[in-house]
């Protein structure tokens, strides 16, 4: 049953992939704007690396939460999905996991090069990966329950952002920490440490709010 | 309940196997609201659905087992071509179906040779019937149809029909919300009026 909701947002993803894309043109413009408008100023870069990457990151993953329940909602699906026999939670986790797999993964995998941009160590690009692979489960999770919330409303995607945002904070602080952390030499363990545990925890909250969510957008 | 407004109240019905029920109103008089809280998508204000002696409510998914619901909307991906459509929306439902058994189904609802045409380049007919052969290949008890005869020709029509016919006499049940006169032979039928 998961394996079929992956299935078809995988499959869904790929022929529109346009709008996967998008999210991973629009995360490596945002980054490589700031070494463009800053200049060759190494040591100005190397330290405000972690924060340009990781709100780069926060910003492209508003971009695909709009799609995550919207257009299941419009064709009826999202219907069908409600009705399917086994618990609302494991659809939910199942379409999350794929929005990260085609929108979050692929910003992941790209990190690395943004962060040569900056002038960082590889020790460092390591972190990076490190916490962004920890950290967007997270932003996917969290945004799903927004996205379930403002589904079938006018301007949902501006709505998205004021409700998502301010929750993805601690994520940030963690995340950006992990990277800041290794730059001046210090241990990365301990933000990582606190990710893995705000991971942890929205796993098994975040669907569950969001199934809430949906079955009151759908009445 | 809709908003405010009491939709409509003092509905009272059992269908017992091989029965079949059929919603009449006019429009806005309740009879997608009434679907809707059937399937358990919408909570009724007041008053208790229960299938085999038992709330819905309580039963959770388990009942989706035995229901299959039909909405206003087809429920049909138009990225898929209409064999993905069918084995997603019945692999969601449970039911395995491979591609053979899915081509088959959309033959059976007149579909020859479009199975692996992309459904974004059907006719609004055709996405219907894509939908439609979801009820060949589920096997759930109850049916709950709304306005499914919208946009359907007189052949699809009748191939309605006698599906439900099928269904029926396999001791299935199926509540039909429409405004068209759905004639079938041989079969307990029972009439709901909604009134506005």
């Amino acid at each position: 049953m998961l394996r079929w909701v992956v299935w078809r947002d995988l499959i869904l993803a790929w022929r529109r992939r346009a709008d996967a894309l998008s999210t991973l043109f629009f995360f490596v413009i945002v980054v490589s704007l700031f070494p463009l408008g800053i200049g060759p100023e190494t040591e100005l870069l190397r330290s405000i690396a972690p924060g340009v990457v990781w709100v780069a990151a926060l910003l492209a993953s508003m971009l695909s939460l709009g799609r995550l329940f919207a257009n299941d909602y419009q064709d009826g699906t999202l219907e069908q999905l409600l009705l399917t026999p086994q618990p609302l939670y494991l659809v939910v986790l199942g379409k999350v996991a794929a929005q990260w797999l085609t929108s979050e993964l692929p910003l992941v995998c790209m990190a690395p090069l943004l962060g040569v941009q900056f002038g960082v160590s590889n020790d460092t690009l390591v972190v990076l990966v490190l916490s962004l692979a920890l950290g967007t489960p997270v932003l996917s999770m969290i945004g799903s329950i927004g996205a379930a919330l403002t589904l079938g409303l006018r301007s949902s995607s501006v709505l998205i952002s004021i409700l998502v945002l301010p929750l993805y904070i601690p994520v940030l602080i963690f995340g950006a920490g992990a990277v800041e952390a290794s730059i001046i030499g210090q241990s990365p363990a301990p933000h990582i440490y606190l990710l893995g545990a705000i991971t942890v925890l929205s796993l098994i909250f975040a669907p569950w709010a969001t199934s809430a969510a949906l079955r009151i957008s759908v009445e | 309940m809709r908003g405010d407004r009491r939709v409509f109240s003092d509905v009272n019905f059992s269908l017992v196997p091989g029965s079949f029920l059929q919603v009449t109103g006019a429009n806005g008089s309740g009879k997608t609201s009434l679907l809707r809280i059937l399937c358990g998508l919408l909570k009724p204000a007041e008053g208790q659905i229960s299938w085999q002696g038992a709330s819905i409510h309580s039963l959770g998914e388990e009942y989706f087992t035995s229901v299959t619901y039909f909405g206003h909307r087809p429920g049909v991906k138009d990225e898929l071509t209409a064999a993905e459509n069918l084995r997603v929306s019945a692999g969601l439902g449970g039911v395995q179906v491979d591609t053979d058994r899915a081509h088959e189904a959309l033959e059976r609802m007149g579909l020859v040779g479009r199975g692996s045409v992309p459904a974004r380049l059907l006719s609004e007919g055709q996405r219907r019937r894509v939908a439609l052969a979801r009820l060949l290949v589920c096997n759930t008890r109850l049916w709950l149809l709304d306005e499914i005869l919208t946009s359907l020709d007189k052949t699809a029509i009748s191939l309605v029909r006698s599906l439900i016919e099928e269904h029926l006499s396999g001791g299935g049940m199926a509540i039909v919300a429409t405004h068209q006169e759905l004639e079938l032979s041989g079969h307990q039928k029972q009439r709901l009026e909604l009134a506005t």
